[in-house]
């Protein structure tokens, strides 16, 4: 008998660090159907768009939403395809493709059973909350690049591509367009990770992961119409998505990463906020699923 | 190294002002099968969860292999299977995916025995052909089968099976009653909660009641069948005759029908019943000590048959 069963406790089994577990939770988003099938309808939206421009010229005179206005270029340059098709899907397409993934991550395995199974192995909870955000943050930086993807293919397609006009004027070659969409992915990617991390949060509430899901769609959707109303300009600072189509400033010469400060640092906020709260919640939680 | 493999002391769970599981001390010795009984709603399953650390206890502390829960839980739970309240897994992985997943959950798990190991759980509950359809496809019994696979993934020093026959056929009963037998006999302590009296009777060692949240016995099973009093019962044409020679001789509980007499022998021989009973001319055709069956144990302790409890 050794000296650690003496004392009451038996040798523990060794813990391994390891990457099994985030793999597992990364392959279980990736086979699920109804996630492919999400991502599937996120890349259908480009293609879409263009083929709509493509039949009939755009009236832009009348264009709801504060962001920059992409779709003027897209018969000159299909490069600009992916922009649009970005800026449309990030009013409700991509934040519900987070609000789903968000719902199932601890909402769903409570709503399954398999919470308490993953908490029975154990994995432990601050360890549980990691992986799943993990997960949801794959997800974020995923869905815009697919978006983007999706549109420069079908926008090169139908329109050609070309040295790229930017929002000030000055032309730059395809190849530098192509690192600064990447950079408009990255950027969407963070502040999708934020609203990534609210829907954690709420997902810890509840053991119906479509509560989740359509609560954190609500909040976006809140707060893009609080952001329509100028009275509340005091709120807009605090709003999550209040920084969101400021992804436009990569599209400036030179890169005007000043711009971009306030919306990542926003982020950074939600994100920390959110995380922890998501934490505080979950790691007492009595789990009765 | 403590001969306990679980124990609590005054574990108690309150849900509002409603106490689910009341000062309960379970004591489930290493290497015994350990009938936890109750009627559906009498605080099993929350003792269960409150023992993985699921839910935390409003009073009280347990311990899991001699390791104070839920300080020690990730050197502790390793050890310990559980299949707590049916099966939960994922519908449209197969099974053998969603042990996969377990499996990849564990940090004590090695990834390179994953797939051996797998193989051997599913091969153990009888699920090696099904493995590679989904589980959405699983009937309740093959679901149940799945749970108890998972238990098994790693050796386990301790099972905690919560109703592991449930949703079962006959045939599946009786195989994991065998396979719970297996594993007790292999060094493992198992912990489990059924409802079922004819389960405890086949397989279980020890036994622990609960009833309305609390303990109300807890034994091995041999001390509570004989702390309960045996009855005779005599096969007779003359039940009324044969009810007062019982009385004379003391015997409590009486009861008579057109064809039999019962009664509590109490610290009567049963003998001196047979002898009384012929020489007051009672024609008797039969003639039995009758241990009490444990679901007369259980009605006595409970004061009630196997109902919900509220």
């Amino acid at each position: 008998m050794s000296a650690v069963e003496v004392a009451g406790v038996p040798a523990a089994p060794v813990r391994r660090v390891s990457t099994r577990f985030l793999r597992s939770e990364l392959r279980l988003i990736a086979v699920r159907r109804r996630n492919q099938v999400g991502l599937a309808a996120l890349a259908a939206v480009p293609v879409v768009l263009a083929v709509a421009m493509k039949v009939a010229a755009p009236d832009t005179s009348d264009r709801p939403g504060g962001g920059p206005d992409f779709f003027a270029q897209i018969t000159g340059n299909g490069f600009f395809v992916a922009l649009a098709a970005l800026g449309v899907e990030l009013g409700l397409f991509l934040p519900i493709a987070i609000a789903m993934l968000a719902g199932d991550a601890v909402a769903g395995e409570a709503n399954q059973g398999t919470l308490r199974y993953l908490l029975t192995v154990p994995v432990g909870r601050t360890r549980l909350l990691a992986v799943k955000y993990a997960g949801i943050v794959a997800g974020a930086f995923l869905a815009p690049l697919v978006v983007a993807v999706s549109g420069l293919v079908i926008g090169l397609i139908l329109f050609g591509g070309g040295d790229v006009t930017l929002l000030s004027g000055s032309q730059v070659g395809f190849g530098e367009a192509l690192l600064r969409l990447l950079g408009v992915c990255l950027y969407l990617g963070v502040c999708l990770s934020a609203l990534g991390a609210v829907g954690l949060f709420l997902s810890t509430l509840t053991e119906q992961p479509m509560g989740a899901t359509i609560a954190l769609t609500m909040l976006t959707v809140a707060s893009f119409v609080l952001q329509q109303i100028p009275q509340l300009d005091w709120l807009h600072p605090y709003l999550l998505t209040r920084h969101w189509q400021d992804f436009g400033e990569l599209l400036r010469d030179p890169v005007s990463f000043g711009a971009l400060t306030p919306g990542l640092l926003s982020a950074g906020a939600y994100v920390l906020v959110f995380a922890t709260a998501a934490w505080a919640r979950f790691a007492g939680r009595d789990v009765t699923s | 190294m403590s001969d306990l493999a679980v124990a609590t002391h005054g574990l108690t769970k309150r849900f509002g002002s409603q106490v689910a599981v009341d000062t309960v001390d379970l004591a489930v010795p290493r290497g015994s099968v350990y009938g936890f009984l109750g009627p559906n709603g009498s605080g099993k399953t929350t003792t269960i969860r409150m023992l993985l650390g699921l839910i935390g206890a409003t009073a009280g502390q347990h311990e899991l292999l001699g390791a104070a829960l839920p300080e020690h839980a990730a050197d502790v739970l390793p050890r310990v299977g559980a299949l707590v309240e049916g099966p939960g897994f994922h519908p449209y992985l197969s099974g053998r995916d969603n042990l996969r997943r377990i499996d990849a959950a564990d940090r004590t798990a090695g990834a390179r025995t994953s797939d051996a190991r797998i193989a051997a759980a599913l091969d153990r509950v009888g699920l090696g052909a099904a493995a590679g359809k989904r589980y959405r496809t699983y009937s309740l019994g093959m679901k149940q089968r799945l749970a108890i696979a998972a238990a098994l993934l790693m050796p386990r020093e301790l099972l905690i099976l919560d109703e592991p026959t449930n949703g079962l056929d006959p045939q599946g009963t009786r195989e994991v009653r065998t396979l719970v037998g297996t594993l007790a006999a292999e060094g493992a302590t198992v912990l489990l909660s059924t409802h079922l009296l004819a389960e405890v009777e086949q397989v279980c060692t020890h036994v622990g009641v609960m009833h309305r949240g609390k303990l109300v016995a807890q034994q091995p099973l041999a001390g509570l069948r004989s702390d309960a009093a045996p009855r005779v019962r005599v096969l007779t044409d003359q039940p009324a005759q044969a009810a007062r020679v019982l009385r004379t001789l003391g015997l409590t509980e009486v009861a008579e029908t057109a064809a039999e007499t019962t009664g509590q022998l109490g610290a009567v021989a049963p003998e001196k019943v047979v002898a009384a009973l012929v020489h007051d001319g009672v024609a008797v055709r039969g003639f039995a000590v009758v241990a009490p069956s444990l679901e007369d144990v259980f009605v006595s302790l409970t004061g009630r048959g196997f109902d919900v409890s509220g």
